[in-house]
């Protein structure tokens, strides 16, 4: 098998699934759909690791490949091709894996759902999107993917599309999404502009010739090239990523089954933002402005979100906030040129955010689709692997020493720290009080779940059975139970790497120069080589981490929320009392929604009316057709009264006309 | 080749027509399967047509001339390039989904309604190959009586307003294009079209002649402000009028820009392109605007055609402001490709979602958004086929939607950059009519009685649906075959209209 047979087989082993399982329901049957799926998707996850073995242990070099040329026009060649380097395998292995995970989860998860095969055929589909998205080697074909995975989060989203709420969620996250690919589309139009090719290699390569060029979008203001096009691009990250101000589809999109939720909208999908910038590094380098920008929101959405997560009462959208809080952790890192760092934490955040989730689906299910934790508590006698996991997920998304999240958070910090950006220290200070956050949201989720008292009830057996199957919240038909090994399983093998990843993989990823051949950082920014000068081992890195101030801000949030949550549960209402300001704008996530429900889209359904009602129907086909055809109408009206059929009327008009004439003749 | 290969195009569908005339209204079967007949052997000749086509070349080929009006030097004059050759194929292929489509879903004066749209097929395909401007002109319409009847026999409640007002925009706009034809006819000497792209004319005549034959195109493809006629068309029409409506006749208006408004008036159209620019994205916009709150299924598709129309016109005439651009060496190529590609795609794409609409409609009897809901829930094989055709429709890569708008986006930072922003501003609005009318339509529960008694595709309607697909998808995927015919010719347009005619 050649290689480049076995990049395409990558992909195309989910697609394969995805064909089957959606358009032969009927022949394959709901095991033939989760088998050939799970197949695939299988088969993907061993192809991406037995590259990533060559090029660790093989020495395999960057493979740079085109499988067709999708187009030529104006001398552009649009391919379709791979570019597999250490980058794109590090993602291919976390994107496959994960999607395994969640693959194995579902057939537990979704047992009774009568869509099970769709659900199948969406997420090998997702996988494949992801794939082609992140083995990439142009433009063109990055867009491909990125839209490819907004249709299917589009799917999911919205794959309960009975639910009122899901199909809001599904039509706001696309939209939203646009708004970020509508700045997308342009930077890749500006990339085409300046360079007259999408190649990434090509672009790469002449990446000096942006510098000093500008482009004049107001007449008489020149902007660099470079900056226009950074940001541009980034505005599709935010879009993607959820970076504040486009991120209020993120919190929706938990409508959506747990499974798509964990891989979907944590693993993958919503860090392909980051990962682009990442492999856009060579572009973003040339602007510090860019750069800026990219920092200050990702500042921004990793502090104000952490915050959001701590007044959530629904399980899942504690973590979607903590999810949209920790990809600003990254735009933050890639903001300050730590683009590594970001890649280590997208990678690390990929395993613990999707153990977070699946265990959080754990829950709900044995609480019969319950996710409001007010009915929680208790659980960890009910489900012990469940509550370990979650355990395990919440000390690596912490940053406690030695678990994964400590390695990729640390990094980010300690590197801002060094950066000397514009930006830079508004964003380590917004970073370290993140952490208090974090941790603070941490533990609520997990006391208020698996913790204290039991707050929902066993309804009686005798009960009538009408009550039995919509019962009110917090009333349960029967005790909840540990949920089947299809659901635990993947919890514990997404646990592992959550615990060991980063100790075993930071000396690598962020000082050995394994993704050097994929990103460039100019000298003077080069923050992790500085970090890299004083690194002496992931051991003595956490061990020092003991007296770092990150660790006692971590600290802090847990007693705090030891205090509030565990020992003095009185206190929250004491807290809403005395501060109720606040606790507004956080319930109410700053306004967003609604201030984007005003303005753009009632706006936006007004603005349709005036135009079609005042300028369609009342200027022009009022005035200009149905005027116009009323004006020969009255002129006809008039004229015809001349066609009297008296002679001597004709004979007068016939006189008129030949002195008028003459007259005419005559003047001139 | 020796065979006329052109004339049996154009001929074969127009005296096939007459056949299923003279087959009379008792035998409806023969009438059917007579129309299929002649559809598909008018296919598999243009598909030889595609075949035996030299892309490399940017002459005219498979010219045939005959002298047919002496007095007046006119002659039969046809033959194909780059441009003609994929809205003919596209043509070809409609003409045969058309006849599938409406197989039994007209009953009244079945032989009269094929006969109609194989005639409307043979003077389509006619007036795409005529290099006679008299020709084309007799073609061009010509092909307004079939349609006219279409909507007039078959249509809706309000039929007759309808038929009227497009009959009567359409006859206005081209009235003015034939006093054009016959100025160039004195003038030159000659109706031969290739002979008027090289004869000089002066920048006063230019500019009057551009404004002529912009009147006729702006109304058929439609532009802001001369669109009205579409929605009340479209509304009225049966689905097989919507479909060819949508899918071929607005591309006249394309076609008629690239075969006369550039090459004839390169300089009137230099001089005004600021005009086309400026209605081609105020269509983009403020249609799309108004398509998001139609209430009527084929409106809100009508008004969204008009909207992608307006990437036809913006993709070839910003040609001229990169030329201008001192910067950019190259780019106008793109955009005139990717007109040509929109032009095909959104055929497509249109006739695809004009025919959900119908399959909607033979079973409701509704166009209104209000009336269904949750229809996925009794039509899943449908609602997946609607949520294809509509993502094509909100230009998602993968599908041909996205081919034109991204290549005319493309071309477009190059001569502007709020060009380029906003025209991409359709990302948005495409995707927020679009996807809506999902959620209204498709989405949710199920709305009511009579969309709970609603069944599923028949064969029939599936086999139609599912051939626009993978048309739809393929050129998505690999739009490099419908691309690469057309090289030839844009670079010879290309080099045509950068050269002054003064």
């Amino acid at each position: 098998m050649s290689l480049k047979f076995i990049l395409l087989l990558i992909p195309l082993l989910p697609l394969f699934g995805a064909v089957v399982s959606g358009l032969l329901r009927k022949q394959v049957g709901r095991n033939g759909a989760h088998w050939v799926t799970i197949i695939g998707v299988g088969l993907s996850f061993v192809l991406s690791g037995w590259i990533l073995y060559q090029q660790v242990f093989a020495g395999l070099e960057t493979v740079n490949i085109s499988v067709y040329t999708w187009m030529v026009s104006d001398g552009v060649h649009f391919e379709v091709g791979f570019l597999v380097d250490h980058l794109t395998t590090l993602m291919m292995c976390v994107v496959t894996f994960v999607s395994l995970m969640v693959h194995i989860y579902t057939v537990g998860y979704m047992a009774d759902d009568p869509g099970y095969q769709r659900f199948f055929s969406y997420i090998a589909l997702f996988t494949f999107s992801m794939l082609m998205l992140v083995m990439a080697n142009n433009f063109l074909q990055l867009f491909f993917g990125w839209e490819a995975v907004g249709l299917v989060s589009y799917l999911l989203i919205g794959f309960w599309f009975k639910k009122e709420s899901a199909i809001f969620a599904n039509l706001k996250a696309f939209l939203v999404n646009r708004v970020g690919d509508f700045g997308f589309l342009l930077g890749i139009a500006a990339v085409l502009y300046a360079f007259g090719s999408l190649d990434y290699a090509e672009v790469f390569a002449r990446r000096g010739e942006l510098e000093g060029k500008t482009l004049a979008i107001i007449p008489g203001l020149d902007w660099q090239l470079a900056t226009i096009i950074c940001v541009c691009l980034f505005i599709g990250a935010m879009g993607k990523s959820a970076q504040a101000p486009l991120h209020v589809w993120l919190p929706d999109s938990m409508e959506g089954p747990t499974p798509i939720s964990a891989l979907i909208h944590a693993a993958t999908m919503v860090t392909a933002g980051i990962f682009m910038v990442a492999r856009m590094s060579p572009l973003f380098e040339l602007s510090d402005a860019a750069l800026s920008f990219v920092l200050l929101i990702g500042t921004f959405t990793a502090l104000a979100m952490g915050l959001v997560g701590i007044v959530q009462n629904d399980i899942k959208r504690v973590v979607a906030y903590s999810t949209l809080s920790q990809l600003g952790y990254m735009t933050v890192a890639l903001g300050a040129s730590a683009y590594s760092a970001a890649i280590f934490h997208l990678m690390t955040h990929a395993f613990f955010k999707a153990l977070l989730f699946l265990a959080a689906g754990s829950v709900i299910i044995a609480l019969h689709h319950q996710q409001d934790m007010r009915y929680m508590g208790g659980l960890r006698k009910h489900m012990p692997l469940t509550w370990i996991t979650a355990w395990v997920g919440t000390l690596a998304l912490i940053g406690f020493p030695f678990f994964s999240g400590f390695y990729s958070k640390d990094a980010i910090i300690e590197a801002v720290a060094e950066s000397q950006r514009f930006g830079s220290d508004v964003a380590h200070w917004g970073l370290l009080l993140g952490v208090f956050v974090t941790a603070l949201y941490s533990f609520r989720l997990l006391y208020l779940t698996f913790h204290g008292k039991e707050r929902f009830v066993i309804a009686a057996k005798d009960g009538d059975e009408s009550a039995a199957s919509h019962p009110p919240d917090g009333v349960l038909a029967h005790a909840p139970v540990e949920s089947p090994a299809v659901v635990t399983v993947p919890l514990i093998l997404l646990a592992i790497p959550s615990v060991f990843i980063g100790y075993f993989t930071i000396e690598p990823v962020l000082f050995g120069g394994w993704l050097n051949d994929s990103i460039v950082v100019e000298q003077g920014n080069d923050v992790l080589a500085r970090l890299g000068s004083h690194f002496s081992g992931a051991g003595a890195m956490a061990m020092h981490a003991l007296v770092s101030a990150p660790f006692w801000l971590m600290i802090g949030g847990f007693l705090l929320a030891t205090l509030i949550y565990r020992l003095r549960p009185s206190l929250t209402d004491l807290l809403h009392e005395k501060m109720p300001a606040l606790h507004r704008i956080l319930v109410h996530k700053y306004y967003f929604d609604e201030f984007y429900q005003r303005l753009f889209v009632r706006r936006a359904v007004s603005l349709g009316e005036v135009l079609w009602h005042r300028a369609d129907a009342g200027v022009i086909d009022g005035w200009l057709v149905n005027g116009s055809a009323r004006l020969v109408g009255q002129l006809s009206a008039r004229v015809r009264q001349w066609q009297s059929g008296f002679l001597f009327q004709y004979a007068f008009a016939m006189i008129i006309g030949l002195i008028g004439l003459l007259a005419v003749w005559v003047v001139l | 080749m020796d065979w006329p290969i052109l004339s049996i195009l154009t001929w074969l569908p127009i005296a096939g027509g007459l056949a299923v005339l003279i087959a009379g209204p008792h035998r409806s079967g023969l009438a059917r399967l007579l129309s299929l007949a002649v559809a598909l052997a008018t296919f598999v000749v243009s598909a030889l047509l595609w075949g035996a086509f030299d892309p490399a070349s940017a002459a005219m080929q498979f010219a045939e001339i005959k002298p047919w009006i002496q007095t007046f030097q006119v002659n039969y004059h046809l033959g194909v390039d780059g441009f003609s050759v994929p809205l003919i194929l596209l043509t070809t292929f409609f003409g045969v989904l058309v006849i599938i489509a409406s197989w039994d879903t007209i009953q009244r004066n079945v032989h009269q309604y094929m006969a109609a749209f194989l005639i409307m097929e043979g003077l389509m395909i006619g007036m795409f190959s005529a290099l006679d401007g008299l020709l084309f002109y007799v073609f061009f319409e010509a092909l307004l009586i079939p349609m006219f009847l279409v909507i007039g026999m078959w249509g809706g409640p309000r039929r007759v307003y309808a038929m009227i007002k497009f009959f009567l925009y359409t006859f206005l706009g081209s009235v003015f294009m034939l006093v054009g034809l016959i100025y160039l006819y004195i003038q030159s000497g000659t109706w031969a079209i290739l002979d008027w792209h090289q004869f000089p004319i002066g920048m006063g005549a230019q500019k009057l002649l551009f404004l002529g034959f912009l009147a006729a195109f702006a109304v058929k493809i439609p532009m802001w402000p001369v669109h009205t006629w579409l929605p009340d068309a479209h509304v009225e029409a049966p689905t097989g009028g919507s479909v060819i409506l949508a899918a071929i006749m607005l591309k006249i208006g394309g076609y008629g820009f690239i075969r006369f408004s550039l090459p004839i008036t390169p300089d009137a159209s230099a001089a005004l392109d600021w005009l086309v620019i400026t209605l081609s994205l105020i269509a983009v916009v403020y249609i799309g605007f108004v398509a998001l709150v139609q209430q009527d299924m084929k409106k809100l598709i009508a008004y969204s055609s008009i909207s992608h129309m307006g990437f036809v016109t913006l993709g070839l005439f910003i040609a001229f402001a990169i030329f201008r651009n001192p910067e950019v060496a190259t780019g106008a190529a793109m955009g005139i490709e990717g007109a040509m590609v929109q032009m095909i795609s959104y055929g497509f794409v249109s006739g695809a979602l004009f025919l959900c609409v119908g399959i909607l409609y033979d079973r409701l009897h509704s166009r209104m958004i209000a009336d269904y809901g949750g229809v996925a829930n009794t039509m899943p094989w449908f609602a997946t086929f609607v949520v294809l055709f509509l993502m094509a429709n909100a230009g998602l890569p993968g599908t041909s939607g996205f081919v034109g708008e991204f290549m005319v986006i493309l071309a477009a930072f190059k001569a502007n950059f709020w060009y380029a922003f906003l025209a991409a501003t359709t990302l948005i609005l495409g995707a927020a009519y679009s996807l809506w009318l999902v959620k209204r339509v498709i989405f949710g529960e199920v709305a009511n009685q009579e969309v709970a008694k609603l069944s599923d595709l028949t064969r029939r309607e599936a086999l139609v649906l599912g051939i626009l697909a993978v048309a739809i998808v393929g050129v998505g995927v690999w739009p490099q075959p419908l691309v690469g015919v057309m090289h030839g010719s844009v670079e010879q347009l290309i080099n045509h209209i950068s050269q002054s005619k003064l």
